[in-house]
């Protein structure tokens, strides 16, 4: 169910170049029922900076009743997030949208994870709830440069991880499709987050295997009242326009026009 | 006794406090989150003859205190509304007022006559402000001689009470509400959204694949006030005010300045409980102010 909560931030530090850790704690985690699902978070009381920010759950520790968000603090909003300490108290409204179904790739088989920039975050809790009831999981993670890559150890201890940058200064140099192309297609199900060219592209290089891609878009209410975050569909499809925010962020390979 | 009670043309409200039409779909989102039952009306997405998928995206972008929307009335149509939209709404007790939309009169007059019919509608809001579409909408709302046209036309067929929702995109908004009002309109709803652009600090280009948005959110508020002030001085019809609505203050404010009822738009979004927690709070400000019922409110800011 979806709940406002006035969650407590339990920790925030920055683990790469603008790139924010945040823990929050609340009843709110308790309704999370998938990896790649999202948050709306007012990032403060004033009216200045009016809509909510949709930032996806990178990690859910129900045991410890907390979530974890990263989000690179880039327009006001997020930076302003990005001063709250730990005490403070944030207006999240959760959990939002449909995530990554863990239930589409089985025990033994193996799984790509393929996340790109600030896309990379809901892959993490993805790939604890996979590599948790036995699933390969293999890591391809594309970012910009060195100082804006996060979370490599994390994933690293999951299981097999490529770290790819545009510039060549961590990893291998080139794009995620790169890392793709030399992997080869010996994989169950794929699951995708990042920019939308990246998406368009591993769309194609893995045509016919079962995938499931996760979508952003400027959002408005964040529970599909408002109709600002809709995608265009495939032809055929039932739907000519569906809401990232309720219908998705997360669609099976195919369903949206990218 | 009701304090908050509100009798208007067709429309008998519990209280004054409605999610205005297009901040709140067709209810069914919201439902999930609280009963309904306890808003005063509904004024449901607007409802053109046929499906219409709206604009390109982005269709937002935030501004100081406010947002631009260019949606562009995405809706399933006509017979969309009246058998997947409405139907469902019905489960709850609370009366809809439906938002029309069209390109030309014809299109108004077909969907006002037929969703006039559905049992739960109570009311129409003409909509002759949408700043979002090529043609129609507010090319309606910005020639007095054009609306009160439509307005009779519309009121011709309609089997509820009209109200027309006026654009605050004109030179003297007082002479678009005479015109509705001789038109034959029973109310006015006040104000759609005020045409703006934000442009992309890095490229220099808008931000809305529409190029224009219709801005809203708390920056409109003095704008909403000044107008409904100005209007209810110079028609005898009930308006029901809104812009930039976010807490129960403000709905006293658009009760000062001359309304009868109060919409709630944007603050949906920010606060999807925001209606609930305003008709909670409104009893304790009828305390604040010494004021038994809240229709001793309406027009203190020109009333003697």
């Amino acid at each position: 169910m979806i709940i406002q909560d006035k969650m407590i931030v339990k920790s925030q530090k920055e683990i790469a170049h603008n790139i924010f850790e945040m823990k929050l704690s609340g009843k709110l985690v308790g309704e999370i029922t998938s990896p790649g699902q999202f948050v709306h978070i007012r990032v403060n009381d004033s009216y200045e900076m009016l809509l909510r920010r949709p930032i996806s759950i990178a990690a859910l520790d129900t045991a410890a009743n907390e979530i974890t968000i990263l989000y690179r603090a880039e327009g006001q909003g997020t930076k302003s997030l990005s001063t709250k300490r730990e005490g403070d108290i944030v207006d999240v409204l959760g959990p939002l949208g449909n995530g990554f179904p863990v239930e589409e790739t089985e025990a033994g088989e193996t799984a790509f994870l393929i996340g790109g920039g600030i896309g990379v975050p809901p892959l993490y809790e993805l790939s604890k709830q996979l590599t948790a009831k036995g699933v390969t999981c293999v890591h391809i993670l594309g970012f910009q440069s060195e100082d804006v890559v996060f979370y490599k150890e994390e994933f690293n201890a999951l299981g097999e991880t490529h770290i790819i940058t545009v510039d060549g200064t961590a990893g291998s140099q080139g794009f995620v499709t790169n890392v793709m192309e030399k992997l080869g297609t010996d994989f169950s199900t794929y699951y995708s987050c990042g920019p939308m060219p990246m998406l368009n592209a591993v769309e194609k290089m893995y045509e016919g295997k079962k995938g499931f891609l996760s979508f952003e878009q400027r959002m408005g209410c964040g529970v599909g009242a408002c109709f600002a975050c809709v995608c265009e569909t495939t032809e055929g499809s039932e739907k000519n326009y569906i809401k990232v925010c309720s219908d998705g962020p997360v669609f099976p390979a195919g369903v949206v026009a990218i | 006794m009701n304090r908050l009670s509100v009798d208007l043309p067709g429309l008998q409200l519990k209280n004054p406090i409605m999610p205005a039409s297009g901040c709140f779909g067709f209810g069914k989102e919201y439902g999930k989150l609280y009963d309904l039952s306890v808003l005063g009306a509904i004024m449901i997405k607007a409802t053109t003859l046929e499906t219409r998928l709206g604009n390109p995206t982005p269709r937002v972008a935030e501004t100081s205190s406010g947002m631009l929307n260019a949606i562009g009335l995405q809706n399933p149509g006509l017979e969309g509304v009246m058998e997947g939209e409405l139907p469902w709404l019905e489960q709850f007790d609370v009366p809809i007022i439906a938002n029309v939309a069209g390109t030309e009169t014809a299109d108004y007059v077909e969907v006002a006559k037929e969703i006039s019919t559905a049992p739960n509608v109570h009311a129409l809001e003409l909509n002759i402000s949408c700043p979002n579409v090529k043609e129609g909408g507010i090319t309606f709302g910005t020639d007095p001689k054009i609306a009160k046209e439509l307005t009779a036309a519309v009121k011709a067929v309609s089997k509820v009470p009209v109200y027309v929702k006026l654009s605050p995109n004109v030179t003297d908004i007082k002479e678009i509400a005479i015109a509705v009002e001789e038109g034959g309109a029973d109310g006015i709803t006040m104000i759609n959204t005020l045409l703006g652009m934000r442009l992309d600090e890095k490229t220099g280009k808008p931000i809305i694949a529409n190029k224009t948005g219709g801005l809203s959110g708390p920056a409109i508020k003095p704008v909403a006030i000044k107008m409904v002030h100005e209007v209810s001085q110079v028609v005898n019809i009930p308006i029901i005010g809104m812009g930039g609505v976010t807490n129960s203050q403000d709905v006293i404010d658009f009760l000062s300045a001359g309304a009868s009822a109060v919409a709630v738009g944007t603050a949906n979004f920010v606060n999807p409980f925001i209606c609930p927690t305003i008709i909670e709070e409104l009893p304790l400000k009828l305390d604040e102010l010494g004021i038994n019922h809240i229709s001793e409110l309406v027009g203190r800011s020109h009333r003697f």
